[in-house]
């Protein structure tokens, strides 16, 4: 083999950048989240669990568009009870606790939604009042 | 139609990851023996091309050189393009590596009436290859959120900016969109340019096709076929896979699925194809050498040590009599015979 010197230093850059994930965590695999049930022990949403879990941004992001964008703010109605088209409207009135409910699985999968550029999670909202 | 058997073969894979991974208890084949198998092939195939490569000796000093070369102090010497010295053929490395230089230079010849041959500069592949090379490492780099935990601020970071446009939910990345136009425009220049097309072969439009299958399967998994794609049930493969312990707890949609074989086949078939060009880049004489053949000797390594050098003054000592004897010119005459005196 020639050039060993420069041949070989390279090819153990190579398998450290392919193995990259192995050395960075350590063999620790981490624990994967479990987002908090609603405090209020409501069982009910407006779609099936498994929806829920795949598609609510497509959702979120429907609502925004009929709400801000069209002025459709119609009730969603399911099963007899309505909700209003919004994140802190509908989502939060259940799931209040948005450090362990939504952030809990987007943190671990790296998802940073703009959602809140604009919204607020309810105990923000609350110390919004307290200070008004 | 050498094409033709390209998407055949694709389809072929696509059919076998969509249907094999419905069968129950073929899971665990797809998603974890054979990626396991496929990153052995890939990091074990890619250190073994890179020893034969090395073990191949460089016989002539043969570096391409575009530039003047280094010569008397008053002439400017063109030290990118004909380096003499490590650190100008590093350089000149790092920029073919980085922005393709030598792509650049990139011509386009035409035989117009007269008949007139005519060149002249071609950027397109240069731009589509720099597009398509930095979408797909985007594209890599932003993968590994679904293989490390914690996540780094600089990978959030990149994914940010990838997303800036904020455009639907999931946000659309613009990589994937660059991605598809690197990949239609290569594949369309092997079809439309007469002289590139005579020379394409199927694996030149395989890896082109099974790129843009696995470019579509991501994203329709992201925005599209959402039934049964839960991120976080991914990412726990994904981070068992990585630390030894997979795991596959709730059921994955079969788009996954042929999105993981695509990527397996084509990690398995990289060290064997064409695409060696990754780790080929570097190993080139061509571009790794200085142009020093003047002030080092570059010593063939075939050569065989029990070869002597043999001057043309030792050819004529060896050879003088018969040479003079059949009236070849020498530079040193016989010495005058004794008898003749």
């Amino acid at each position: 083999m020639y050039n060993k010197g420069t041949i070989i230093p390279g090819l153990i850059i190579f398998v450290l950048f392919v193995t990259f994930p192995i050395w960075f965590n350590g063999f620790k695999a981490g624990t994967p989240p479990k987002p908090e049930l609603p405090p209020g022990g409501e069982k009910k949403c407006v779609e099936s669990v498994e929806y829920m879990r795949a598609n609510h941004m497509q959702l979120l992001d429907e609502w925004r568009d009929n709400v801000l964008r069209d002025g459709n703010r119609s009730v969603v109605t399911v099963e007899g009870k309505d909700y209003r088209k919004g994140l802190q409207m509908a989502c939060m009135q259940c799931h209040s606790n948005k450090e362990k409910f939504c952030d809990s699985c987007h943190t671990y999968a790296a998802v940073n939604p703009y959602c809140w550029d604009c919204h607020l999670s309810p105990k923000e909202a609350a110390s919004k009042e307290e200070t008004r | 139609m050498k094409y033709a058997f390209s998407f055949l073969a694709v389809i072929a894979l696509i059919l076998i990851a969509g249907l094999g991974s419905q069968i129950p208890g073929m899971h665990y084949l797809f998603g974890v023996a054979i990626p396991y198998l496929a990153i052995m092939l890939f990091v074990g195939g890619f250190v073994y091309r890179i020893i034969q490569w090395a073990k191949s000796p460089v016989p002539f000093s043969i570096p391409t050189t575009c530039g003047q070369a280094a010569s008397l102090d008053f002439i400017k010497q063109d030290k990118l393009d004909c380096p003499t010295k490590t650190s100008e053929v590093v350089a000149r490395m790092f920029l073919e590596v980085f922005l393709f230089r030598s792509l650049f230079r990139n011509t386009k010849s035409e035989i117009h009436d007269g008949p007139k041959l005519t060149y002249e500069s071609s950027k397109w592949l240069w731009v589509f290859g720099l597009l398509f090379h930095y979408s797909f490492l985007v594209i890599v780099i932003r993968h590994m959120r679904l293989f490390i935990e914690p996540i780094p601020r600089w990978l959030t970071a990149i994914e940010g900016v990838d997303a800036m446009l904020q455009i639907g939910a999931p946000t659309l990345y613009l990589s994937s969109i660059t991605l598809l136009i690197g990949l239609l425009f290569l594949f369309a220049r092997r079809l439309m340019n007469r002289q590139v097309r005579y020379i394409s072969l199927n694996n030149d439009y395989f890896p082109l096709v099974l790129i843009f299958a696995i470019a579509v399967t991501g994203i329709l998994m992201r925005y599209f076929l959402r039934t049964d794609i839960d991120i976080i049930n991914i990412k726990n493969l994904a981070m068992g896979l990585v630390t030894f312990s997979p795991v596959i707890g709730a059921k994955i949609g079969a788009i996954f699925y042929i999105h993981l074989f695509l990527v397996s086949i084509l990690l398995a078939y990289f060290p064997f194809s064409k695409l060696m060009h990754m780790g080929g880049v570097f190993m080139s004489p061509t571009r790794n050498m200085a142009n020093d053949s003047r002030a080092k000797r570059h010593i063939n390594p075939w050569n065989d040590p029990n070869i002597k050098p043999h001057s043309y003054a030792g050819y004529e000592d060896e050879f003088r009599e018969f040479m003079v004897e059949a009236g070849i010119p020498v530079e040193k005459e016989l010495p005058a015979a004794k008898d003749e005196v």
